[in-house]
């Protein structure tokens, strides 16, 4: 896969990190080998391989369907930079 | 929407343009809230309704470190809805991780199911007036619901509720195989019907326990390829997406017909305009940069907990319908309507059961349905309750009143849920059903029509009539009209 300006921009904005014009070439530069060093797996032939979710080999663990946390709105809210008593408060956002 | 019939034969939905001939394609992607008591991977509870954020914990409200465990009863549920389906059961499934920002979505991606979902291809039958049409069922797969944002409460902010953040959703997703908006509300109502069967969702959706994303497309008349889609996010009623889908389609077909193409996207559908708008916001929607949740190990289901689940199934709307025409002699139209609603089957079956079975079917297709709609209430809300509705039958089925008078006791019953015995004790409304007692009415009028009776003896048959309706005015519409045939007849000849 090559990478170029305009995939940074991309994977930039879905990732919603603001970055300077000024850094895109080196970056775009960056990407691009730390590419090529992964696409190194691409020699090997995968297949009839299965893709792995998950190297332990484990079952999920799972709960039983009980009640046993939540009314802890205080705490929730608590670390929120702009609330009121019931809600996170942020800027307006509306199609 | 109890009992309400379906006017018209299912034709294809088309749309005549200034060239040609479009027919319409719908698919839905169905969202389903799994009925459970806690969420998908927290313990927090989902009952609807709560104050804002108390039904939050801190994985549903993504603080760092905290990790999911699912709930193995929404899995079951989950099988459960998939068997309802005759679908198949994955054995191995996988949760994903669906990329995007939104102020409700606390860890910026949804846990989803993708690649591998732990239901894939079923089926749902639809019972339509001319007849029953297959729609194909690609995939069904358990995900989180996010929060609630809140617009109206701030001129400048939006406010976000975490509660329904993390509860269990079941994704059904369609084939392309719907045709026409009555085959859209059929399959809606179907597998509400399914789900609520099997108590798997309650299909509430004023509390938005179902909601649809609806793709239309369209293309010309006779094609085999597909047109272009457009999804509507977030349909949440039935009516809503038949206009959301007649707007969407005609605005496709006047784009082509323009010369211009259909843009695979994502729209919104404006209730208050009736319209569909693209969601620019949602430009890069497709994009999800799906991957497997490394916070959770991929599921393999037992064979013997499917098979214990299947064992247990409840007894689903098609086969209930073949057992009820078959048990009540009933046509395949009555038994639609009677197995529509788990509740509604459960009434009739409750009355059918102990009394007679074709007064029970007619007096809740016809009077106790009339009576919802003109009420606009469930079932379970009629004050008429099936004990009631048994008691009534059986007051005409013994003869204590006639079907005509057991019309004024229902509008009675439905009013005040009154006692059928009490109302026609009360009101003195027992059938005359001494024959001594109609004789003498009778005598009387023979004798006071004598020349009616000449004019019957010589002929004039329709006259019998007239001296059914003379006995039952005298008798205050109490007579019992079978009785009264018979006197009339022997004392006539």
């Amino acid at each position: 896969m090559s990478i170029d300006k305009d995939k940074i921009k991309h994977i930039s904005k879905l990732a919603r990190i603001l970055v300077d014009e000024k850094k895109i070439n080196g970056l775009t530069k960056d990407l691009s080998s730390i590419f090529k060093f992964i696409e190194q797996l691409n020699e090997l032939n995968t297949d009839k391989v299965e893709p792995l979710s998950s190297i332990l080999n484990k079952p999920l663990r799972s709960r039983k369907d009980e009640i046993n946390d939540g009314k802890i709105r205080d705490q929730i809210l608590k670390n929120s930079p702009q609330k009121n008593d019931k809600f996170f408060v942020v800027p307006k956002v509306i199609e | 929407m109890v009992g309400k019939i379906m006017s018209k034969a299912t034709a294809k939905y088309i749309i005549n343009g200034e060239k040609g001939k479009w027919e319409v394609v719908i698919g839905l992607e169905v969202h389903a809230q799994v009925t459970s008591n806690s969420k998908l991977f927290s313990g927090s509870s989902t009952k609807f309704g709560a104050d804002p954020n108390t039904q939050v914990s801190l994985v549903d409200s993504a603080f760092p470190g905290m990790l999911p465990v699912i709930n193995e009863f929404c899995i079951e549920q989950a099988i459960k809805t998939g068997l309802g389906l005759n679908a198949k059961i994955n054995h191995y499934s996988v949760f994903d991780r669906k990329n995007y920002f939104y102020a409700d979505l606390p860890q910026g991606y949804q846990i989803s199911q993708y690649k591998n979902p732990i239901v894939g291809e079923g089926e749902i039958t639809l019972d339509l007036p001319d007849g029953t049409k297959k729609i194909g069922i690609e995939r069904l797969h358990l995900e989180q619901d996010a929060g609630k944002s809140i617009h109206d409460l701030d001129p400048s902010n939006t406010f976000v509720d975490l509660n329904r953040s993390g509860v269990a959703l079941m994704e059904i997703v369609s084939k392309p195989d719907l045709r026409s908006l009555e085959e859209v509300n059929a399959y809606v109502k179907k597998l509400r019907s399914i789900m609520r069967y099997l108590g798997t969702c309650d299909g509430n959706m004023q509390e938005g326990s179902l909601r649809a994303d609806v793709n239309v497309s369209v293309r010309k008349e006779g094609d085999v390829d597909l047109g272009t889609r457009c999804e509507i996010k977030n349909v949440n009623s039935i009516k809503f997406m038949q206009m959301a889908i007649t707007y969407e389609a005609k605005r496709q077909v006047e784009a082509l017909e323009s010369g211009k193409k259909i843009d695979q996207e994502t729209r919104l559908f404006d209730i208050k305009r009736n319209e569909t708008r693209s969601m620019r916001s949602k430009e890069d929607a497709h994009d999800y940069r799906y991957f497997p949740d490394p916070d959770l190990l991929p599921l393999h289901l037992d064979k013997k907990l499917i098979e214990k689940i299947k064992k247990n199934l409840p007894e689903l709307p098609d086969q209930k319908k073949e057992r009820f025409i078959k048990q009540y002699s009933l046509t395949s139209y009555e038994a639609n309507i009677l197995v529509s609603e788990k509740e509604i089957s459960v009434y009739f079956e409750e009355v059918a059961k102990k009394s007679d079975k074709k007064l029970a079917k007619n007096w809740i297709i016809g009077e106790l349905f009339a009576s919802l709609n003109e009420k606009n209430i469930s079932i379970s809300d009629s004050l008429v309750t099936s004990k009631k509705m048994c008691q009534l039958i059986d007051s005409i089925s013994s003869g204590v009143i006639s079907g005509r008078t057991a019309k004024d006791v229902f509008e009675i019953m439905k009013e005040t849920g009154e006692d059928p015995k009490k109302i026609i004790e009360t009101k003195g409304l027992q059938q005359k059903s001494d024959p001594k007692e109609l004789e003498k009415i009778i005598d009387k009028i023979i004798f006071e029509n004598k020349d009616k009776v000449d004019q019957y003896k010589s002929g004039k048959d329709k006259l019998f009539g007239f001296f059914v309706g003379q006995v039952m005015k005298l008798s205050g519409g109490k007579a019992n009209p079978q009785l009264v045939n018979e006197i009339l007849k022997q004392k006539l000849k």
